[in-house]
């Protein structure tokens, strides 16, 4: 209700220093102390700067920053002064950019440079001390569409005297990657190109390691002793993604798939051959026999060379599992679909939806010729529909005893898909009509759910419940908890079930191989604490519509039918488990994610969809002295809807180390805080969402003294973080300000629990672009830099920080979720922009919100267009995207979006920055 | 032979902590099958959570004897191991039976281990104030012979 919105406008300065609580907050150090050398800021070591502003007399290294600089005063008197941040223009190349800022070091070079009418950037100033040599750093234009220009960053210090001795070995860590940024003084930190996972080097580099959008470790090396990875204060853990849609992967079908015989991990790319006959497993490290059809290679056809097999090339790949791997003859796919047929959920028009999207889709259901399908709808009785194969007709019987449900023989309820068609789509045409009059205001989900089970009891598989209210009657009652007041307190309650008769039942489901999916299409609060146990313990999906409805609200309407449609027509496994081996001595302590632990490194998953992420904590309980590597392997054993039982198996290989540097040096910043985020999760549900709070930021506050400990030489005051760490106080601070952790500002509880739940459940990629999205400026895309991609030119502009100072008034912008973009125009953007792309005169002609985007044919909007549909490409469904004007009432939306910018109880990056630093020793 | 109230406190103390013992064995024995695989986590956190509320029944039980018996300084032994599983009982998860394992979050590695140490904590104690309850018999029955 309280909502300040965020300075949209570019604050021409952003409040210098004395920010937040000024007793907490150390006074930011100004440059760096004589003694120590500011590292060099551009983060690749491929670009050399050209020669800086000063005298040719100069001769500027191939690396860094001018050495031979001897006499301390670069600029003009007049620039010691503040150290600023001080953009250069756009037009100019590099060469000239720092020259002009130095000879006009106070003043603002317009950014975007079109128009010099327009407000200055932003400019971080720092408060005149003149005892310090004096830094400025110029920024390159971050407008410009040539990203390499964007790396170039150049820094002088009049103490070059110091810098010069360093800058050989800054420039070899730029090579190594090791090199590191001071985030007081830098404030650009995020790469223009979007951030790559660091890679792990192995001595046999020549194999090739699993994705890491599959499988990611938080080190890159893996930390030898225990002690050393307490020195390192990081998380260690693994995040998961194993039944991720691939366009490649190798199906490999044999007689007898080679195992280890005694940790029974699969054969992998990383195992050493002793011999022809004979091989080392790199889990356990016993030595086992090669069974001879495995001197077979079917690519070639040839015998003699095991290496060439491909369970030995690929980190990632599929058998089809002989019968040993069965315990019943594989399941038919089985699709039971329970649908709220209450008044309030037949007024939101879901129904129709829902039986339309089907009815368009039954020939994409995947599946064979067994699979079989049900219906059954809830409101105040459990209604089940027969369909008798014998007749044409669709019976509906009412049961209206919730105690003890009665359950009639699944025979007619579960129809085959292929045989019954016509019955199927009939039920699916008739269904809205019947009950479109319904008076039953209550919802027996309880008895529903119970009858649903029974009915799958024998078969197994998958269950999908769509929801509305408060389960009203019948056992599984709840009640509503929240208290509207209370939706911006710090400390949230209610996170928790309020009943476990939910999470008992998805026990009991997922011990059938039963998973039960979730789609909540609320207005009112509905306890999803509670109800998604359902599919938190049963390997199911949790979907969250708040607010649908086909006519109040429109825009809610396509995200629901593409997820729908997704959903729908996804690949599916059933009754399928995981299990998780490491290298003796590492052991998983903890799991994040839907599923059941079922043994120590054992989940149960009765169904594995494409879109179902999974982290796992690790712990090392031996050292791994005299270990060169040590692996992690995922395999998920699943019966496929045809009916096939697959293993697919993803091998990971890291190289360990006992070196805290390197540790340090290699984390994996995303995949760490993907990781803390979801033990911040289970920290909010097991204390308070401000404990929760306070371990993210001690976990940043820890990893960058763990850092700030692994230099060699003291920096003094400044706040050193390496190349692998620089995101993380951002991420940190995005994640506070995240749905799921904010305080502060009003948030429905429904809302902030599915939250957290996606935070368990999304992969790496998809939870860091929810929690900090993409934004990129798309006002002036060019195809300079652009892909090719099948013929179509995909622009590439940069991407952008999310704070209103990088916002020019002139442009337009596109925030990337993931799950949405949302697109923001600014007041002064050019008319022929707006033509070409919204087909509007002018920016008082431009609705307030636009929810598509149209495709026009000129330049412009194509080039827009393949963006758009390049950020669509490689997720499950496509993206809503929502235009606002910059005077929209939504506008809100964006400016949540604007993580790094100052909002209610939150604070700025440079205020949280600045408090990391003062707490950081 | 007529003995006092406080030795037949002693005396049954020193049968139920005979109990207990028995029970403490069986739940450190639990959680390593657990431990080790060889066990589904459903099964076990049924079989263990009958059996929590008994124990401490049982334990309240002898307390509630020295309690009468005026053995102030046994009570006064016991009295923060009742606090113990007061407190436990208090702050267990949300489940609609009676006991403490929920098998959803029992395979965790801080909850599993957690749960060992409290099962060989217990068993040391039973085991010593057995060897105490003895002392404490033999002591209360010479004071009425």
């Amino acid at each position: 209700s309280s909502i300040a919105p965020p300075p949209l406008v570019p604050p021409s300065s952003i409040a210098p220093p004395p920010l937040g609580p000024p007793s907490s907050i150390a006074p930011p150090p100004l440059g760096p102390p004589s003694s120590i050398a500011p590292p060099p800021l551009g983060p690749t070591s491929s670009i050399a700067p050209p020669p800086l502003g000063p005298p040719p007399s100069i001769a500027p290294t191939p690396l860094g920053p001018p050495s031979s600089i001897a006499g301390p005063p670069l600029g003009p008197p007049s620039f010691v002064g503040p150290t600023s941040f001080v953009r250069p223009p756009v037009a100019p190349p590099p060469t000239v950019a720092p020259s002009a800022s130095l000879s006009q070091p106070l003043s603002r070079p317009p950014m975007g440079g079109s128009s010099t009418s327009q407000p200055p950037p932003a400019t971080f100033q720092r408060p005149p001390i003149t005892s310090y040599p004096t830094i400025a750093s110029s920024v390159a234009p971050q407008t410009s569409t040539n990203q390499q220009q964007m790396q170039r960053q150049y820094q002088q210090s009049p103490a070059a005297a110091v810098y010069q001795s360093n800058v050989t070995r800054d420039g070899w860590n730029v090579g190594w990657g090791t090199d590191s940024v001071d985030l007081l003084q830098q404030r650009q930190v995020l790469p223009p190109g979007g951030v790559e996972p660091p890679k792990p080097v192995l001595a046999q580099d020549f194999v090739r390691n699993c994705i890491p959008d599959i499988l990611r470790c938080t080190f890159t090396k893996v930390p030898e002793t225990k002690s050393l990875l307490q020195k390192a204060k990081m998380p260690f853990g693994i995040l998961i993604h194993p039944f991720k849609d691939l366009e490649q992967l190798p199906v490999v079908s044999c007689q007898q798939i080679v195992r280890c015989r005694s940790c029974r991990t699969y054969i992998n790319p990383f195992v050493v051959f002793r011999g022809e006959r004979r091989w080392e497993c790199n889990l356990c490290y016993r030595i086992n026999e090669l069974p001879d059809e495995f001197q077979y290679d079917p690519v070639s056809q040839t015998y003699g060379d095991p290496s060439r097999r491909p369970e030995v090339r690929e980190a990632t790949i599929e058998y089809i599992a002989p019968s040993e791997y069965m315990l019943r003859p594989p399941q038919p796919a089985v699709y039971l679909w329970l649908l709220d047929t209450s008044r309030q959920a037949v007024d939101t028009g879901y129904l129709q939806i829902v039986c339309d999207v089907l009815r368009e889709q039954l020939d994409n259901i995947p599946g064979d010729r067994r699979s079989l399908f049900g219906f059954m709808t809830f409101s105040a009785t459990v209604q089940f529909y027969l369909m008798p194969e014998e007749s044409d007709s669709v019976n509906m019987l009412e049961v209206g005893d919730l105690e003890d449900i009665f359950v009639p023989h699944p025979d007619d309820l579960l129809v085959n898909i292929s045989e019954q068609r016509d019955q199927i789509e009939k039920l699916l045409k008739t269904l809205p009509q019947t009950h479109a009059n319904t008076t039953h205001t209550q919802s027996a989900l309880g008895p529903a759910l119970t009858a649903a089970y029974r009915l799958l009891y024998s078969l197994g598989g998958r269950l999908t419940v769509l929801t509305s209210i408060l389960p009203s009657i019948g056992p599984g009652i709840l009640k509503a908890r929240e208290d509207p007041n209370q939706r911006a307190a710090t400390d949230v309650l209610h996170l928790n079930p309020a009943t476990d008769f939910y999470k008992k039942l998805a026990l009991d489901c997922s011990g059938q191989q039963i998973a039960v999916d979730l789609f909540t299409l609320n207005s009112q609060y509905i306890d999803l604490a509670t109800l998604s146990g359902i599919s938190k313990f049963s390997g199911g999906c949790v979907h969250h519509f708040p607010n649908f409805h086909v006519h109040l609200n429109p825009s809610s309407v396509s995200p629901f039918v593409s997820c729908l449609t997704r959903y729908i027509t996804r690949k599916i496994g059933f009754e399928a488990v995981m299990r998780i081996r490491a290298t003796r001595g590492l052991t998983i302590t903890n799991f994040h994610g839907h599923f059941f632990v079922r043994s120590p490194d054992l989940l149960s998953l009765p169904n594995i969809n494409p879109d179902a992420g999974f982290a796992m904590q690790v712990g090392i309980e031996e050292p791994l002295h005299n270990i060169r590597t040590a692996a992690f392997q995922a395999a998920l054993l699943y019966t496929s809807s045809r009916g096939e039982r697959r293993i697919r198996v993803h091998t990971l290989c890291l190289p360990v180390t006992g070196n805290l540097h390197d540790v340090v040096n290699t984390v994996d910043q995303q995949a760490a805080v993907a990781l803390l985020a979801r033990m911040a999760v289970d920290r909010c549900q097991n204390s308070t969402s401000t404990d929760a709070r306070d371990a993210l930021v001690n976990a940043c506050i820890d990893a960058l003294t763990s850092y700030r400990n692994s230099l060699t030489q003291s920096p003094g005051r400044a706040l050193m973080a390496g190349h692998n760490l620089k995101l993380w106080p951002m991420y940190t601070l995005a994640l506070l300000k995240s749905i799921s952790f904010r305080g502060g500002l009003s948030t429905k509880l429904d809302d902030r629990v599915f939250a957290m739940c996606e935070l368990k459940t999304l992969p790496t990629r998809a939870l860091i672009a929810s929690i900090y999205p993409d934004l990129y400026p798309v006002h002036n895309l060019s195809e300079s830099g652009a892909l090719n991609i099948d013929d179509e030119v995909v622009p590439q502009p940069c991407r952008l920080q999310l704070s209103a100072e990088y916002l020019n008034r002139d442009g337009a912008y596109l925030a990337d979720t993931g799950s949405k973009m949302i697109m923001y125009v600014r007041s002064s953007i050019s008319t022929q922009w707006l033509n070409d792309v919204l087909d509007v005169e002018h920016f008082a002609a431009m609705p307030q919100m636009i929810h598509e985007l149209p495709e026009l044919d000129n330049n412009t909007s194509v080039l827009l267009n393949s963006f758009i549909k390049h950020l669509n490409n490689n997720r499950p469904y496509q993206s809503p995207i929502l235009i606002l004007r910059e005077d929209s009432p939504a506008r809100l939306q964006f400016a949540q979006l604007l993580v790094e910018d100052r909002t209610e109880g939150a604070k700025s990056y440079v205020e949280f920055v600045q408090f990391l630093s003062s707490n950081v020793k | 032979m007529v003995f006092s109230f406080a030795a037949f406190s002693y005396i049954c103390a020193l049968i139920i902590d005979a109990f207990l013992i028995f029970f403490a064995i069986f739940h450190i024995i639990s959680f390593d099958e657990l431990k080790t695989d060889y066990k589904n986590p459903i099964d076990q956190c049924n079989s263990l959570n009958p059996l929590v509320l008994p124990e401490y029944a049982l334990h309240v039980l002898f307390n509630l004897m020295f309690l009468f018996g005026g053995e102030w300084f046994s009570l006064c032994l016991n009295i923060p191991l009742i606090a113990y599983h007061i407190n436990r009982y208090r702050t267990r998860p949300v489940m609609s039976v009676p006991g403490l394992y929920d098998p959803t979050n029992i395979m965790s590695h801080d909850v599993l281990n957690t749960c060992q140490r409290e099962g060989w904590i217990k068993l040391a104690f039973y085991l010593l104030s057995f060897f105490y309850y003895l002392y404490g018999m033999i002591v209360s029955l010479i004071a009425t012979s």
